[in-house]
Formats: structure tokens, sequence, C-alpha cells
């Protein structure tokens, strides 16, 4: 771990911008109608999830 | 960041987050089942029903008043909402020096004036809503949660300002497990509180908003049913109200296509002391949420008003779905679960790495 890269502010926020955004439309998707907005709901809500999972399993680091 | 800026805001984390941690982490656990409500009344208050004639005439509105009122003697009538799945009438009434709060509730079967059994309300819910709303202190206890609320909101912004000099050398998702165990800890709650942060923050604000109810209630009845209620000196009694289910038909006449919710009778927060408030709502999943009143003069049945409501009432009723996550069916209602039981770990973490700089600090001290 003795990289001297250090990352700016929008490297270090990117990800999260956009599992914010996707949570947000989740949210408002499931609001707006029913069936198919249900569902990218669902998808939009699963997006902060499956990233923490994908964080678990891939990026563990020693 | 300079290093006094990033002092700063740790000690705003800090300090609103230790603050409000023990209160959100009541309200994590106690909206875990309530997630559930609709699904958890539905096991421990299932009792196969079907209704008396259910191809019969239903009773009009105002004898299922009557049979309710004539069991609960003494009682005026509050409100009167119906089942949407099945010819239920519910009344809900008081007695007129009863405490704040206390009502009696009544389901009834519309085709014969049975009682008809509960299907939502179960006594171990009920608790845990009310420890969930107010902690059985009623408004103030609500108002207090809603500042907790908003220290939460802050912690979290405030959380969101550190992640960056956290992870100033560290790529997205990383997690440390080799070294120290508050490291681990550190990377775990860094992780999980940024990814949720959305979610945290649509819920949080909008918990906040639901703890504004009475004084929102409150402000739109004063200004809005204000000239309302200054037609008449006195309230309208029972004995001088004109018929509810011609009421309710007028106000049908007035707001076509709408469905309708409930009613308010006379002299309850959502109504004045001369009018039923006839409540409609829109019947697309958005307009659901949205409730407009016809206000009907109790004494001579006549249309007084209909009222659009203003935008900050509109509000509420838009905070409550987005903090319930009862608006998408059962797959929202799991990921709201996932995503809370996160927000648990996130608060969990929050404590422990305190409590670990603490006695580390100690230590070298």
């Amino acid at each position: 771990m003795s990289r001297p890269l250090t990352f700016g502010l929008r490297a270090i926020f990117a990800v999260p911008a956009v599992l914010a955004a996707l949570s947000l439309f989740g949210l408002v998707a499931a609001l707006i109608g029913d069936g198919v907005w249900d569902m990218m709901g669902w998808l939009g809500l699963l997006a902060p999830v499956a990233a923490i999972a994908w964080a678990l399993i891939a990026r563990k680091h020693r | 960041m300079k290093a006094s800026v990033i002092r700063g805001w740790s000690w705003v984390h800090k300090w609103t987050s230790l603050v409000c941690t023990l209160f959100l982490l009541m309200l994590c656990l106690t909206g875990l089942p309530l997630v559930f409500s609709h699904e958890l009344n539905e096991v421990l208050l299932h009792k196969p029903w079907t209704a008396a004639n259910a191809d019969g005439r239903k009773l009009d509105l105002d004898r299922v008043l009557d049979v309710a009122l004539a069991r609960k003697p003494g009682e005026v009538p509050a409100f009167m909402s119906f089942d949407e799945d099945r010819p239920v009438v519910n009344v809900t009434s008081r007695a007129p020096d009863a405490p704040a709060g206390q009502f009696s509730f009544q389901p009834i079967d519309q085709t014969s004036g049975d009682a008809a059994p509960l299907v939502a309300g179960h006594p171990l819910l009920e608790f845990l809503l009310q420890l969930h709303t107010d902690m059985f202190a009623g408004l103030p206890g609500m108002l207090f949660l809603g500042v907790m609320g908003l220290l939460f909101v802050i912690a979290v912004v405030s959380g969101v300002v550190l992640y960056a000099p956290f992870m100033r050398r560290l790529p997205f998702g990383t997690v440390r497990v080799g070294r120290t165990k508050r490291l681990r800890w550190l990377d775990y709650h860094n992780l999980l509180g940024v990814v949720t942060l959305a979610w945290v923050l649509v819920v949080g604000l909008t918990g906040v908003v639901n703890t504004l109810a009475v004084p929102i209630i409150a402000y739109w009845k004063d200004t809005q049913l204000g000239e309302l209620a200054a037609a008449h000196a006195s309230p309208a009694a029972m004995g001088e109200r004109a018929s509810l289910d011609a009421a309710v038909k007028r106000a049908q006449a007035e707001l076509p296509g709408m469905q309708l919710q409930f009613v308010a009778f006379p002299g309850t927060d959502y109504s004045t002391d001369h009018h039923y408030a006839v409540f409609f709502h829109g019947d697309t999943p958005l307009t659901k949420h949205l409730i407009t009143p016809a206000l009907i003069d109790a004494r001579t049945g006549e249309l007084a008003a209909v009222k659009p409501m203003p935008w900050y009432v509109k509000t509420l009723s838009l905070s409550q779905p987005l903090h319930f996550g009862d608006y998408g069916g059962l797959p929202l209602k799991i990921l709201w679960a996932i995503l809370d039981l996160i927000t648990i770990i996130v608060l969990g973490s929050g404590v422990y790495l305190w409590l670990s700089k603490r006695s580390s600090g100690e230590a070298k001290a």
C-alpha cells in the first residue's frame, strides 16, 4: 500500500454518486407507477446492496 | 482539505452521531418489523371471513354509523374509513371527555351491520409503531424524534464530507481485513455508510417530515378551513346533522373519478366543527397518496367547498410512502429491510469506532 497515488474528489465520489443517483431513481420510479416502474424501483435500490456485496467479495485487501 | 477543517467536521460528526445514535438504533430496530406491518398483521390476525350477504344490498352509511354508535354509547363519531378489498366500513369514535388520541375502532360489515374482524392494528405492531412514532410521549415525543432525525441527517452529511480524506489513497470499496480490527471496521463503516447514503437521507428526511404531521395538519386547518369554521357560532350537535350518506354522495358527485378514502366528522383535527370533510385520493399510483377533501355542511348537507391540499400537506402525504417503503410490492420492502439492517451496522460500527478511539487515546495518555 505504498502507492504515491492520491485520488481527487471526483474519483473518490464517482461510484458513490452513481449509486446515490440509482437509489434516488429507484425510490421515485416505484412511486410513479406500478408494474415496470416498480421493477425499475427494485433495480435502483438493488444497486447499493449489490455494490456492498461486490466490495465484500472482490475488494478485500490485506 | 485542511487539517483544521477536517477536525471541525469530525467534531460535528462525532457529536451529532453520539446524541442521536441510541434513538436511531431504536428506530431502525422497531422499523424493521414495521416495514412488514401489512404481512405481519395478515398472519397474526388471520381469520377466514366473508361478508354476511356478499351479494346483498349494502347498508347506507347513516345506518352503519347508527349501528356502530349503538355499540359505544355516549361516544361521538370521529372518522369513517373504507376497506378496499372487502365490504367493510371502519368507524372510529371517542368519548367526548376521552384523553387526546384515545379512540374506539370498529370494523363493520356493510352488508349486515355485524362486527367484522380486524385486519390491521395487532397490539404488538401497534406497540412497536407507537414506540417508533413518539415513544409513548405524544406530540413532544414525536417532535423530539424529529430533532434526533435532523441530527442524524447532519451526522450523515458530515460523514460524507469525512469520507473524502479517508479515501484519498483507497479505491472505492476497499476493506482492509488484514490489519487492525479498528481499521477493518472503519472501512466497513465508510463503505456501508456511503453506499446507502441516498436511501438513508430520503428515509431520514421523510421521517422528520412525518414527525411534523400534527403541526402541519393544525396549520392546514387554521389557514385553509378558518373561514369555513367561522360560519357558525356553536359546533354542529349530533341531533342537528344531515344525512352522512347523502353528504358522501354529494361529495362524490363533485369529485368524479376519485376514490373515497375517509370521512372526518365535525370537531376532529381534519375538519371544522360544522362540516363533514369527505377525503378522496386519486387512482394512479402517484395520486393514490394525495388526498383532496370536499367539505359538506353538516347541518344542511350542502357542498361548502372542495379544498385541494396545499404543498406542505402534499409533502407530508408523499413523505409517508417514502418513509414506510410500502409502495412497491414485497421486493421493495425486502430491500428496505436490508438497507435498514445495513444502517444498524453503520450505527453500531460508529459507536465501536468512537469507543476504540477513546480507549486507544487513553492508553497513549
